[in-house]
């Protein structure tokens, strides 16, 4: 059970959040300019990384807010990235 | 009887009697089962599960491999250890693995075919036949206990825990750290597995301060029961730790309590390890008979107990830990024969022998074994080579050093890593919040081991940024330093030595497997199945890696160590279940309706979002298709009426509300005028079908969305991953109504009569259009009434305070009597939903479905610059090709409904020639157009209108004609009424 | 290869055992191979079995980072199926059933492959939809999969015992029959043997570092055991997908998520089929030779790399297991584990060609245990002809950039 740290709310049980994957992930700004390889590769692929990785977190059951943290995927570390919040 | 006339820790004055395979026997309150069971003579406890080899009482222990039994009261219970059960009154336990008992077993004629079943035999025979064949037999004699008759009535629960400082392990080591973690003001919590804290100094002989260990125990115990921010926990078991120091501990029993077990989420800033060591027993031939123990064991019981595990005995180590035993056993009135001790050179240590005149042979080894169901004589032979001697003795004392108990520690990922000078895995780095103290380090000394406490609990409030607590270590009077020079196997003699007990697993085993080229202990693990049993080889791991170490050539060191899994200690699923039992598993949701929808006899059905609704109403003697269609027909030809309250409904305010519709909806937004709705359709980014529904605008700058019960999560989450991750700049707020205003749905020809009736100041005339939403009165309640239409007729949407609801709906069905107004359930509404060949995106969605294959291209504007999913809608159009289609079906047979999920295949197939068109996806006899209708989707099918399929039901293959998907009224007029 | 049999057994007996021969080699690594397989669980030694038996290809190498098996293929929970909702899905698991069914006798080594079939409980009508999907197109290709009542439920589960107030009462089940349970780290050890046997060479603790190439195509891969040069790399490394595809410089459709499975202590025979409780969630149980109830849920909710799993889902999932079977309430949990499930966006297998030629990928997704010997057949067959085998046709990455997705139920899929 992850704990994890809402910038608003203080650190969690992980099951009070749903984890909305990785953060570099960007909506191209006009998807009808993009190539298809471009668009699929957005759509489906991931980087999927191994180690400290940018990702997503709602807490659902909390705040409501959408915040990002890093997370190491392998450690399960934890190091919030305050300069991304609302 | 082999209890000793004083001492222990046991209630002479609290007899209790139990059973053990039916006969009566007595013990003592303080007792275990194990202790009750020696001290009554009981040699043989059970039978091995491959061999049936006879076996006894190894340790006093959690890390116990044999003394395994069936507990039939006070409840029946399988695989308890019997050193881990306390003694009860009227206990009554079996032995398992033994037929007809355990004394006299039939598959002992096992050990016979020993030679023909070496580890892995069966990856190499029974291949004549299938496994099946071979299975039905071979199943019968694995497994241990059996699963209890009747299911366990007692109850469970689970607690959440916060703490600093916790603390595993109330021996010397986490007495000390819990005292200096305590002392500093933290939060302090203290685990123990056992009835009383002490660990190993409840059956050392060391003195703490001038005086034996008890008095120091009862000094911390009692200063830390004084202190109000430390709790310390008996009989509860940490079995393991989690991300982020999550602990799950299971109490056993909880004093005061109506709970059998509990167990504790413990979220712990910083944990102690103070879980000691277990002692593991030294492999040679017949190493287990009964009345071969862990030296550490024997004392445990004499000192403990006050048993005699044997009368006569002779020690076998390789270390210098078993001379206190003997010395222990000796002071005690129990004749020690001999110290077998494998070193050359032992220390200090020997004059704890010589002192008693009890003789010590160095360079020696016990070879094997006398005696079947009790050690009779131990065979001791130089260790260099030489005859065997027999030395006759009832109980052979084995000491093969010590494995600190890093279960925990590597539950972290950290991995422990080789001590040569202890011969044992230690902690390699320690985790940033997590350290391990005492024993559990690879610190055997009673002194060093207090130290070793103090500064682990120093250290972790040190690290919490609290002062270090002011403590002096007292003056420790204790035994010879620990040494020792492994002996992982001793060669020779022809008996079965074994490495793991409880699976049977040899040397010879380990040997086979390294010969067939398995060289991981990964491998030799799962190959041998050695340290895979129910104890998980907490005593014979490390001679398991000794013994691949010695046939590789290489140290143990090198050969390492397998994963330690969670749980440290089987834990049961009783306490892991909890309190959610029954309902309680996933509450059901309910309406302001549900009450009088039950009473009214509705036939409830699952609907989504955890919400029971009624799935149809019937009357007295009614089946379900009649009532179906009296419901149905009163719809089309009267009025009915539904509570739509599960249904998801969201207010947006904010000023780019409509900015936001323009992305989640495929169609136009940003011109609609206050008090208008419109139906929208929502994709997913990859195109798919997300789901519909209808939004009003309330005001300028407030709409109220409403979507499907079961997609109102996902809706929720769309908007807002939308909202706070990719539009972050516009200015919504969403919040979720869904619970605050129910919904009554009045709907048929006769809706506007039945809502002029109750009573309404909202003008019902045809200036109340379609997609119009008004506020008002209803039944004298503040309502607002929008006029959507799920059933494809004229109707009403009541939405009043969730606190009014039932009110307003009694209302609604006293005011509808005149036109017989029919409450109407969920399948109903399939029905009527299919005769309207209304897509429902979580049903002909099917995650493949896209906006064109569901027919609705109608409501996709492609020339919106953007919308969520137009992109890959815009890759799907370009690509073409083949994609399934929403159809509508006309079955042949006007008798039969086919099933929903019969696959469609091309006219003239068979279900022998596979040649997959799709499926249905709903299906219904429509009372209506009195037939049977589907809605389906099938390949190409926008361009098969008229073509004939087939059906392929499990039950029954029918033709069906592929239409439109429209069945009912396809201008829309009635709802447009 | 000296072949198994009683008789083998019974002629070791009278030697002590001492004379067996090794299962495999621990040969040196050649400087070059024909192909080269990435990953020495169940996949990939079958895929390189399959390259010598099928296709005449044994100068072939299998690169494993550590222990053969000792990934998903030592940590699944031995069941395989073929109830798939997918005309994709069902021809391809039910090839996977039939190899299985003949592997023990071909590779000469017992998978006990044990025909237990499984009960999947209907407890809402969303479910008995989906499951009439399945049962009918199933039936198209010839898999059984029928619809039993709570009778003959009782029949096959004497200790099914569901409580009276159950909050999804169990209405009824569909069954498979020919769902079976295979001893897993078998088939890795049985794959080896037999691929040994054809000359294919099996490198343990041999970690590939890096895909080098020249002008788009592969040219060999650097290993800690150094650079052995190859034309054709076959990638089958459930749960480091990814990293091992950025190698050759490609992004995946996966998301490498724990899977968690668990074991209670062994007890005698009780339950002979696998049961799976509360489809939605996917609670599954079953009961192994070795008297272990073994079971499982769906993935933990995030993605990870550690071989770690969440305690809540074991929780969750107990409870399910309880309501139904309230017997094993004093059974007790033994060990629990986790796997790491690469898991596309769609929830099907990957067997696919890749942007890189010569570069073969195969992600097992969720279902990779069941799927080994189909998986195993069809990528040997890609990699020998770089054509895709007729049965895997459908699940390469181009059905990512045409959008044609083969969705498999339960899988969440709007990242």
């Amino acid at each position: 059970m992850l704990l994890i740290p809402c910038p608003w709310c203080g650190a969690c049980n992980e099951n009070e959040f749903i984890c909305g994957g990785e953060s570099d992930r960007k909506r191209p700004t006009d998807p009808a300019a993009v190539d298809d390889k471009t668009w699929t590769d957005y759509l489906y692929n991931s980087t999927n990384h191994k180690g400290m990785t940018g990702e997503w977190w709602w807490h659902v059951h909390g705040c409501g807010k959408w915040f990002t943290i890093r997370r190491d995927t392998v450690t399960h570390c934890i190091e919030s990235a305050p300069g991304d919040q609302t | 009887m082999r209890r000793l006339a004083s001492g222990g820790d046991i209630d002479r004055n609290r007899p209790l009697t139990f059973r053990f395979d039916g006969r009566r026997y007595q013990g003592y309150a303080g007792d275990t089962l194990a202790s009750a069971l020696l001290a009554a003579g009981v040699d043989v406890i059970g039978r091995s599960f491959k061999y049936h080899r006879p076996r006894g009482i190894l340790s006093a222990g959690v890390e116990e491999t044999n003394a395994i039994v069936q507990v039939t009261a006070p409840f029946e219970e399988p695989n308890v250890r019997a050193t881990m059960l306390p003694l009860v009154d009227g206990l009554d336990a079996r032995s398992v693995n033994c037929w007809p008992g355990r004394r006299f077993d039939v598959g002992a004629l096992n050990g016979l075919l020993a030679p023909l079943i070496p580890a892995g035999f069966y990856y190499k025979t029974f291949l004549w036949r299938r496994w099946d064949f071979y299975a039905r037999y071979i199943r019968r004699m694995a497994g241990l206990g059996k699963t209890p008759a009747v299911a366990e009535p007692g109850r469970y629960e689970r607690v959440h825990h916060h703490v600093d400082v916790l603390i595993i392990g109330a021996g010397a080591a986490g007495l000390a750290a819990a005292l200096a973690a305590a002392r500093s003001g933290a939060r302090t919590m203290l685990l123990d597995d056992g009835v009383a804290p002490g660990g190993q100094l409840l059956s050392g002989g060391a003195q703490i301060d001038g005086a034996g260990a008890a008095n120091w125990i009862g000094a911390v115990t009692a200063e830390l029961d004084g202190l109000d921010n430390a709790t310390r926990l008996a009989r509860t078991v940490a079995t393991g730790v989690y991300d982020h120091n999550l602990v799950i501990a299971v109490e056993e029993a909880p004093e005061q309590s109506w709970v059998r077990e509990r167990l504790w989420h413990i979220r712990a800033a910083r944990v102690v390890l103070a879980s000691g060591a277990v002692e593991r027993p030294l492999v040679f031939p017949d190493n287990d008979r009964p009345g071969v123990m862990l030296a550490g064991a024997a004392t445990a019981y004499v000192k403990r107990f006050a048993v005699a595990p044997g009368w006569r005995a002779v020690y076998f180590t390789n270390n210098a830990s078993a001379y206190a035993g003997a010395a222990a056993l000796h002071d005690a009135g129990i004749e020690v024969a001999a110290v077998i001790d494998s070193r050359a050179d032992p220390g200090a240590e020997i004059e704890l022998a010589c002192s008693r005149g009890i003789e010590v042979r160095t360079a020696h080894a016990v070879v094997g074994v006398d005696g079947r169901s009790r050690v009779r004589r131990a065979m001791v032979a130089p260790l260099r080579g030489g005859r065997p001697a027999p030395v006759d003795a009832d109980l052979l004392g084995v000491s093969g050093g010590f494995n600190p108990l890093v279960h925990l520690y590597s539950h972290t990922g950290a991995r422990p890593v080789y001590d040569d000078r202890l011969a044992a895995f230690v902690p390699g780095d320690m985790p940033p919040t997590l350290d391990v103290a005492g024993a559990a380090r690879g610190i055997f000394d009673t002194a060093g081991v207090i130290k070793d406490g103090f500064r682990a609990g120093a250290d972790a409030v040190h690290s919490l940024g609290l002062e270090r607590p002011e403590i002096d270590a007292p003056p420790v009077d204790d035994g010879p330093s620990f040494a020792i020079e492994p002996l992982w196997t001793v060669k020779g003699g022809r008996g079965k030595a074994f490495v793991d007990y409880q699976n049977d697993v040899t040397l010879d085993d380990i040997a086979l497997a390294h010969r067939e080229n398995f060289r991981s202990i990964e491998h030799i693990k799962r190959y041998t199945t050695a340290g895979m049993a129910t104890d998980q080889g907490k005593t014979g791991n490390p001679n398991v890696i000794g013994a691949v170490a010695e046939l590789a050539g290489a140290t143990a060191g090198e050969t390492g160590t397998t994963t330690f899994r969670p749980p440290y200690r089987p834990v049961s699923f009783g306490v892991i279940g909890g309190m959610e039992r029954g309902q309680l598993i996933i509450p059901a949701r309910t309406t302001p309706i549900t009450a009088w929808n039950k009473a009214h006899g509705a036939a409830m059905n699952e609907a989504g979002a955890n919400f029971r609704r009624p799935f149809y109403y019937p009357r007295p003697g009614e089946s379900m298709a009649d009532a179906v269609r009296r419901e149905a027909l009163a719809v089309r030809n009267g009025v009915g009426i539904y509570d739509g309250t599960p249904l998801g409904k969201f207010e947006l305010h904010g000023r780019d509300v409509p900015v936001l519709l323009e992305l989640v909806y495929t169609n136009r937004w940003h011109d609609l005028a206050v008090g208008r709705g419109r139906y929208g359709l929502m994709l997913r980014e990859d195109g798919r079908l997300l789901d519909d529904g209808v939004t009003f605008r309330l005001d300028d700058d407030r709409y109220l969305m409403s979507c499907g019960t079961g997609a109102a999560f996902t809706v929720l989450t769309h908007l807002e991953r939308a909202l706070q991750t990719e539009w972050r700049h516009l200015k919504v707020f969403v919040i979720n109504v869904s619970a605050q205003w129910a919904n009554l749905c009045v709907c048929g020809p006769r809706a506007r009569e039945v809502l002029a009736a109750v009573g309404t100041d909202i003008d019902l005339s045809p200036t109340f259009r379609f997609m119009d939403f008004r506020r008002g009165r209803v039944a004298g309640v503040e309502a607002r009434v929008a006029r959507v239409s799920y059933t494809g007729e004229l109707s009403f949407e009541v939405n009043v305070r969730r606190r009014h609801a039932r009110e307003v709906w009694e209302a609604l069905m006293a005011a509808g009597a005149a036109w017989d107004i029919t409450p109407i359930g969920s399948e109903t509404s399939g029905v009527l939903r299919i005769e309207k060949g209304f897509v429902a995106p979580g049903i002909e969605g099917d995650n493949i479905t896209n906006a064109d294959d569901a027919g609705m291209s109608w409501i996709v504007d492609m020339s919106k610059k953007d919308f969520i999913g137009r992109r890959s809608l815009e890759r799907d159009r370009k690509l073409g090709g083949e994609r399934q289609h929403v159809v509508g079906l006309l079955p042949d047979d006007p008798a039969f409904v086919v099933a929903e999920g019969s696959a469609l295949l091309q006219s003239g197939d068979h279900a022998d020639t596979p040649n997959f068109q799709g499926h249905v996806t709903a299906s219904c006899f429509s009372p209506t157009l009195d037939r049977p209708i589907a809605l389906a989707l099938l390949k190409n099918g926008h361009h098969r209108h008229g073509e004939r399929v087939v059906v392929s039901g499990l039950q029954r293959t029918v033709g069906a004609e592929v239409t439109r998907p429209v069945f009912y009224d396809p201008t829309g007029a009635r709802m447009r009424a | 290869m000296k072949r198994f049999s009683f008789f083998a057994l019974a002629r070791n007996a009278l030697t002590g055992h001492r004379n067996w021969a090794q299962m495999w080699r621990s040969p040196e690594p050649r400087r070059e191979y024909d192909a080269v397989i990435i990953g020495g669980g169940g996949h990939g030694l079958g895929t390189a079995y399959y390259l010598a038996r099928n296709h005449g290809m044994s100068n072939v190498a299998v690169f494993e980072k550590g222990w053969l098996g000792g990934g998903n293929t030592g940590r699944n929970t031995m069941t395989v199926r073929s109830n798939f909702l997918r005309e994709e899905s069902v021809p391809f698991h039910e090839k996977s059933l039939d190899l299985y069914q003949g592997l023990s006798r071909e590779l000469n080594f017992n998978l006990m492959v044990s025909e237990r079939g499984m009960i999947t409980f209907i407890q809402s009508s969303a479910v008995n939809r989906i499951a009439l999907q399945m049962a009918n197109t199933m039936h198209i290709y010839g898999a059984e999969y029928r619809m039993i009542g709570l009778d003959e439920v009782r029949r096959r589960i004497p200790i099914f015992d569901p409580s009276p107030d159950m909050r999804l009462p169990i209405t009824g089940a569909v069954y498979q029959p020919r769902a079976s349970m295979v001893r897993h780290d078998a088939v890795a050890w049985g794959f080896a043997r037999g691929a040994d046997a054809r000359g294919v060479d099996i490198i343990q603790n041999c970690e590939v570092t890096g895909i080098r190439r020249d002008g788009g195509r592969i040219t060999g891969v650097e290993t800690n055991r150094g650079f052995i040069a190859t034309p054709r790399v076959g990638m089958a490394v459930a749960g480091h997908g990814s990293v091992v595809a950025a190698m050759a410089g490609i992004r995946l459709p996966i998301v490498t998520q724990p899977l968690q499975a668990w074991v209670s202590e062994p007890i005698k025979p009780i339950l002979d089929e696998i049961v799976v409780i509360r489809s939605y969630y996917g609670t599954y149980l079953m009961q192994s030779d070795k008297g272990e109830i073994v079971i499982g849920q769906g993935c933990d909710p995030y993605p990870s790399y550690a071989q770690r799993g969440t305690f809540p889902i074991i929780e969750d999932a107990t409870t399910a297991m309880l309501e139904v079977f309230p017997r094993f309430r004093r059974l007790r949990l033994l060990r629990h584990w986790a796997g790491m499930l690469d898991m596309p966006y769609d929830g099907s297998p990957i067997i696919s060609r890749t942007d890189v030629p010569g570069f073969y990928v195969d992600v097992a997704g969720s279902g990779g245990f069941k799927t080994t010997p189909a998986a195993a057949y069809t990528f040997a067959h890609l990699i020998a002809r770089d054509e895709p085998h007729p049965l895997a046709a459908r699940l390469g990455l181009d059905r990512f950039s045409s959008g044609r997705l083969v969705q498999e139920g339960g899988v969440s899929a709007n990242r």
